[in-house]
């Protein structure tokens, strides 16, 4: 089915994939593949000290302390939310003022929002080697216990892929705002970003916070899927508060806010190309 | 619908830009782009735009082409409604903005290309196939496996022109496509311009210019379009017509100054335009016919202006243009670069 009306499913499978081609050069040509490699490895092991850091030394929490795996996991995975959440909206910026393109893209019969999502796929792929790092050098280094024995690995698979889906339509809702606001909406992606990892409980749980920022916690789908990953992973959840519900319940509610994203997002992002069309924004350079 | 052989058509377009309380600083609020627009493009036609920065022309373009939303009126490109349809008109278009380096910079022209061509649908063989002899053409073969990145704003202008008729388009629009290219690239585009048509004569361009020569090589028929409105529209050959019974002159004058005061009001002058140019005053006339040279030169004598030669030339788009608009054509042509200044004098008619 095509994304977008009057797109066929072969111009929006088209868009997406070449938009993911795009995407992983862009991600991947800026230096020599040596020194990628060594980005991809350095990066995501100096984020993982630095939360270390401040865990241990100032906090003065010990790394034997039951809540160490679940602070650890829930912030090696958020390391999805700067990368895909970001790096979709950020393709619109990027298409629009950097490489001037956007309107050679709009003016091409492409499936924009599918295009996107492709875009996305780059930033996933990156993540995902940040996280797989993170977790590994958790394990080697850190003495965090993920046994692959007794991961859940199928829970995981499906947790994790409906995560990514909803961060990846958050973008495209972000992208949709990016259309119709300057270059320095950047902050407001990163503002977006930061007010969640505070409230979706990634480095601690979620019944530390006061309760009415726990409701807000509790309204959003990373708060779940952050909590499912550690279950697949660390074999039970952080906190109490999301102690009550079941796996299959996890899923469900994953599974509902992926559609009411995807629907959600589709809806802000055809508003806001039309808002774009209407004040002559689609190919607007702010310079700023 | 608007009928299958026309490539375009507009019906009364128009476009006013409203522009912010904070950022009209007391100046208008409201900016007309296009005023009541009627144009009616066949399929097979080299249709022109012509008129000065800020004419309107690009706007039409960006409306054309989906990337703007009329604020009045209707368009049809390829008999389809742009606002109503724009995903169908687009599977007919390719668009070439001139005078920007757009593209992605870390990847080659080669690969540039390629992707636009997926975008479209051309298999990757094809894809390749024509860019090599597009390349080619246009002199960029030896730089197919360049980053972007590497290439003179010029180079990065021959890609984009390559990306517009890679996709083989029913209908393409130049915006400006030889902007800031130097003689002999923009002599290159042109040509090339001129044998793909040739070569398909089922395909359509509308082209947007500012320099009349470019208009006047290329063209089938050329809309004169100034503030928004299309004063005429013709072939370049009726266009001159319309100035068949006046007289063009081209006057050096060693000094004169304020030609346009001396001028004012002399029995049969049109329209003047003058520049300064290399210490002297050149002078550009169109008149009621040649019998109104004589005050001219009578006028000039009595401000003590030496002349060193006079011209009479055939009509060219330029006097076409003075004649229709009151001024010269504006930057990009050689008067405007020697602050070229123009007025209807006031004379009788």
């Amino acid at each position: 089915m095509a994304l977008l009306p009057r797109a066929t499913a072969q111009e929006s499978w088209r868009s997406f994939k070449t938009a993911a081609w795009l995407g992983w050069q862009i991600e991947s040509n800026w230096t020599a593949p040596f020194l990628f490699a060594v980005y991809s490895i350095v990066k995501p092991v100096a984020g993982a000290l630095i939360l270390v850091f401040m865990y241990v030394v100032v906090a003065q929490g010990g790394l034997d302390h039951p809540l160490f795996p679940q602070i650890f996991v829930g912030n090696a995975f958020y390391i999805y939310v700067g990368g895909v959440l970001m790096g979709v909206s950020w393709a619109v910026i990027d298409d629009r003022e950097h490489y001037g393109m956007l309107k050679y893209l709009y003016a091409a019969p492409l499936d924009i929002y599918a295009y996107l999502l492709g875009r996305g796929v780059a930033k996933a792929i990156v993540s995902t080697i940040a996280v797989a790092v993170t977790l590994l050098f958790g394990a080697l280094a850190l003495g965090l216990k993920v046994s692959p024995a007794r991961v859940d690995w199928a829970f995981l698979l499906v947790a994790w892929a409906l995560g990514l889906l909803g961060l990846a339509f958050l973008g495209v809702l972000l992208g949709g705002v990016t259309l119709i606001t300057a270059r320095h909406n950047y902050y407001i992606g990163e503002a977006v970003a930061g007010a969640l990892y505070l409230l979706c409980g990634a480095v601690f749980p979620l019944d530390v916070l006061p309760k009415g920022l726990q409701l807000v916690g509790q309204a959003l789908p990373l708060t779940y899927w952050l909590e499912a990953l550690r279950r697949a992973l660390l074999g039970r959840g952080a906190g109490a508060l999301l102690a009550g519900l079941s796996d299959a319940q996890l899923l469900l509610i994953l599974a509902g806010s992926t559609l009411a994203l995807a629907l959600l997002s589709t809806a802000v992002y055809r508003r806001a190309e039309r808002l774009a069309k209407a004040r002559g924004l689609l190919d607007m350079q702010t310079m700023y | 619908m608007a009928e299958f052989t026309l490539a375009v058509k507009t019906e009364e377009l128009s476009r006013v830009y409203r522009v912010r309380r904070r950022e009209a600083r007391g100046g208008p609020r409201e900016v007309v782009a296009l005023d009541r627009v009627n144009l009616e493009v066949k399929r097979g036609e080299l249709f022109g735009l012509l008129g000065p920065n800020g004419a309107g022309k690009t706007t039409l373009i960006k409306i054309l082409t989906t990337l703007l939303t009329p604020t009045g009126g209707r368009a049809w490109v390829a008999g389809v409604d742009v606002v109503a349809n724009p995903w169908e008109v687009r599977r007919h278009i390719n668009m070439v903005s001139g005078g920007e380096s757009s593209g992605y910079g870390l990847l080659t022209v080669e690969e540039n290309l390629w992707m636009f061509a997926q975008f479209y649908g051309i298999d990757s063989k094809t894809a390749r196939r024509r860019i090599r002899e597009l390349l080619e053409v246009v002199g960029l073969a030896d730089r197919a496996r360049t980053k972007i990145y590497h290439l003179s704003t010029g180079m990065r202008q021959k890609m984009n022109f390559v990306r517009g008729f890679l996709t083989d388009p029913e209908i393409l629009f130049l915006d400006e496509p030889t902007l800031g290219l130097d003689v002999q690239t923009a002599r290159t585009l042109r040509r090339f311009i001129k044998d793909w048509l040739r070569e398909h004569p089922d395909r359509t361009i509308v082209l947007t210019t500012h320099y009349m020569h470019e208009a006047e090589e290329l063209c089938d028929r050329v809309a004169i379009i100034d503030r928004g409105r299309i004063l005429a529209c013709d072939t370049p050959q009726g266009l001159k017509r319309r100035l068949q019974r006046e007289a063009v002159f081209r006057l050096r004058v060693a000094s004169l100054p304020n030609p346009n005061a001396i001028l004012r009001g002399v029995r049969g002058v049109r329209r003047v335009a003058h520049a300064e140019r290399d210490g002297h005053v050149e002078l550009q006339l169109v008149l009621d016919d040649e019998h109104a040279l004589m005050p001219v030169l009578a006028a000039v004598q009595r401000a003590n202006g030496r002349l060193l030669s006079l011209e009479k030339r055939e009509p060219t788009l330029e006097d076409v243009f003075l004649r229709l608009v009151g001024r010269p054509l504006g930057d990009g042509h050689p008067q405007a670069q020697n602050q070229a200044q123009a007025q209807d004098p006031g004379g009788p008619r």
